[in-house]
């Protein structure tokens, strides 16, 4: 940034554009800087600095991929790219409409970007929600906005579902959380179009810090979405979210991650759904880009007979190293959960399925299915399998299956004799693999998904 | 000029150096049914793949002619778009891989490998002839809507290979044992298949057994023993040995 003034009332930079960023590093004058700027209440003030002490107290985790390259100094924590916030696409700077454009938002989407929501580094700057949403009730706004907004239903669930304290990382998150989404689905109400959102982290040594908080009440349901594709950078970033997801009784709730990040960002995210009573909670997370990811999507069922459901998808390039998979806790009786993974290494890439099922006393009648399969390109990349059970109850059914599979010779020597050429194979069969989880995705998604795997394999193979 | 697909003198090694084919010269014409038997281990599927350019085995010695074009270096997918054909002894399962699709991909390529501006097929025309060719193949449910080959039993897969063969319409086939594994209404509708061809094939059909020749009448019987033809001759060569056996080749 250029052109620094001095005059802000905390210190800290104010550029003639009106975009506010605090320096690199951080510290309690920050985190206040940030919490001071977006005017907040007192209470998420102290929320922040609470959780910035957790943040310094928590070691670094022990276990998953390698975080030595985080250089917690050397990062900004906020930057704000415009201080208005706008409602109707036209009202939105050309130069943030170029980035879509070269994020490539397909044109099927246009039609829905009434309910768009899209972060610009982190701020959501544009926001519109259809009207018939606004009639049903639903809420679907910028989590600091929704905080200024519905402040009584805001304090009640934020922070309840992933405390602070619950790992260094979301405790960073609480501390410096900007951006993200609120959404509020009242009793009944079924949200038959996906709510989508588009992030993207878009200065060098950006933390990007979004925090997400649905909540669908009784009998409701939604389909949340978010797609991340981040430009290549020449500096580490990083990229710490925090999704909290409340579904009451007979709700569902399905929530489609597909990240891309450059592959210089470390994306820690923590992501977690409380499951009442005949609830649905459904999670399905993609992880393509990122240098380092660590992501554990979970459910917690807390109510009878609520239902888990998390299909993990990983990819693992050169200097890649996907630590991703779920987690599903029992805590009541009949409640069922079923976790897929299916991960594919190439080139070097290393991917790790990292899941855990619990199962406590009194879950009777409680089932619970994992599945991880892995695709090994070839004999430089790497796949490892982590599983933990822990069940505390007799009555219960638990199955797990692994498989690890090579593309192999075989394979591509039937598929070339058809007259496909080997990158032609290996994305078939790539595709093939991952099929049982694309289908589960958004058309377009779906597409992009495709389109991805087989720009990669025209890099990794002949 | 009539399509010629041409083996001189090849001798063919695995990876491991050990010679499975000792000197193979063989010439098929388009129209023409050949028939290679012999007793296992004799290299029948060895010149199978070497024909097909599997990675596994290595020419050594001698050529492989298309059109008296030697083919004996290019890579598998060429062949396959240049006209070559193999049909699996043993097809592999792809998950997830949709069979109509796969297959229309694979016409595809072929159509565009002949010219630049090759008019590729419409999916309604693909569908249509998949599904009347699948039909005619009597597959008990829709085949094509089901991963390549994933849960076929053994019938289905070997008749998927005469049907993806139809399909694509290669100069030249090498059948490998298509006809082990399949009762007999399986092997009418494979046999009547590949006699009810709508384009020109020469057609080398490996088999163990006499059976199958009831319903494809061959132009040539060879007999493979030890990497090398020991005999050749018409089709009441099949006949005498599924009476007499390899014995007197084996020398």
């Amino acid at each position: 940034m250029k052109n620094i003034k001095t005059n802000y009332k905390y210190g800290f930079s104010k550029p003639e554009t009106e975009t506010f960023r605090t320096p690199k590093g951080l510290d309690k004058k920050i985190v206040e800087a940030i919490s001071g700027y977006k005017k907040e209440p007192e209470w998420m003030r102290d929320f922040r600095f609470k959780s910035l002490e957790i943040f310094k107290q928590k070691a670094m985790p022990g276990w998953g991929a390698d975080l030595s390259g985080i250089n917690f100094d050397d990062l900004y924590y906020y930057i704000n790219p415009s201080e208005k916030k706008f409602r109707d696409w036209k009202d939105v700077p050309t130069d943030i409409k170029d980035t879509y454009e070269k994020i490539g938002i397909p044109q099927a989407e246009r039609l829905f970007l009434a309910g768009v929501g899209a972060q610009y580094d982190s701020e959501m700057i544009y926001h519109s929600l259809k009207t018939q949403w606004e009639k049903q009730g639903v809420i679907f706004l910028g989590t600091d906005t929704a905080l200024q907004k519905y402040p009584e239903v805001f304090k009640q669930y934020f922070g309840k579902v992933v405390p602070p304290d619950d790992n260094k990382f979301a405790a960073l998150n609480s501390a410096v959380w900007s951006g993200g989404s609120f959404v509020y689905v009242p009793a009944g109400v079924q949200v038959t179009i996906p709510l989508q959102a588009y992030f993207r982290i878009n200065a060098a040594n950006m933390g990007q810090f979004e925090r997400t908080l649905i909540i669908a009440e009784e009998g409701s349901f939604v389909h949340y979405v978010e797609g991340c594709t981040a430009p290549i950078y020449t500096t580490d970033s990083l990229h710490s979210a925090v999704v909290e997801i409340v579904v009451k009784r007979g709700a569902r709730v399905r929530y489609t991650t597909i990240q891309n990040w450059s592959s210089n960002v470390y994306n820690l995210v923590t992501k977690r759904m409380l499951v009442e009573e005949e609830g649905v909670g459904e999670w399905i997370d993609g992880n393509l880009g990122s240098k380092k990811t660590m992501k554990y999507p979970s459910v917690v069922l807390q109510g009878k007979g609520a239902k888990g459901e998390i299909l993990s998808l990983a990819m693992a390039g050169a200097g890649q190293h996907q630590d991703a998979g779920g987690k599903a806790i029992h805590l009541a009786p009949y409640t069922t959960s079923t976790i897929t993974s299916k991960s594919i290494s190439m080139g070097g890439g290393r991917s790790s399925y990292r899941g855990l099922v619990k199962i406590i006393n009194g879950a009777k009648g409680s089932k619970s299915f994992v599945r991880c399969d892995a695709l090994l390109l070839d004999d430089l990349s790497r796949s490892d399998t982590y599983p933990t059970n822990i069940v505390r109850e007799q009555n219960v059914t638990l199955g797990h299956e692994a498989t690890v599979s090579r593309v192999g010779e075989e394979q591509l020597f039937y598929l070339m004799s058809r007259g496909l050429s080997e990158t032609q194979a290996t994305s078939l069969i790539v595709n093939g693999f991952i099929e049982p989880i694309v289908k589960e995705l958004p058309l377009e998604y779906a597409v992009e998904l495709n389109r991805l795997i087989n720009m990669s394999m025209e890099g990794s193979v002949g | 000029m009539v399509d010629q697909l041409q083996m001189l003198n090849v001798h063919a090694t695995t990876r491991d150096g050990k010679e499975i084919l000792r000197g193979i010269t063989l010439k098929v014409k388009a129209g023409e049914k050949h028939v290679i038997m012999g007793p296992n281990g004799g290299g029948k599927s060895t010149l199978a793949y070497v024909l097909m350019g599997h990675p596994g085995y290595k020419v050594t010695k001698g050529k492989i002619l298309l059109n008296g074009k030697d083919v004996t270096k290019m890579s598998v997918d060429e062949r396959a778009r240049k006209g070559l054909f193999l049909g699996f002894q043993y097809p592999v399962e792809v998950a997830g891989v949709n069979m109509a699709a796969f297959l229309r991909v694979a016409v595809n390529e072929k159509t565009r490998g002949k010219k630049s501006n090759a008019k590729i097929v419409s999916p309604i025309a693909f569908r249509q002839e998949l599904m009347e060719k699948s039909s005619r193949l009597a597959f008990s449910d829709d085949i094509t809507k089901r991963s390549l080959n994933e849960g076929f039993s053994g019938g289905e897969k070997k008749k998927a290979e005469i049907l993806q063969m139809t399909v694509l319409k290669p100069k030249f086939a090498v059948l490998d044992e298509p006809d082990s594994g399949l009762d007999v209404d399986a092997l009418k509708y494979m046999a009547r298949a590949i006699s009810e061809l709508d384009f020109p094939l020469g057609l080398i059909l490996v088999t163990h057994y006499q059976r199958v020749l009831k319903y494809i009448k061959p132009d040539k019987v060879h007999i493979l023993v030890k990497g090398r033809i020991a005999h050749s001759g018409g089709a009441d060569l099949a006949l005498m040995i599924e009476k007499e056996g390899y014995e007197k080749y084996q020398d």
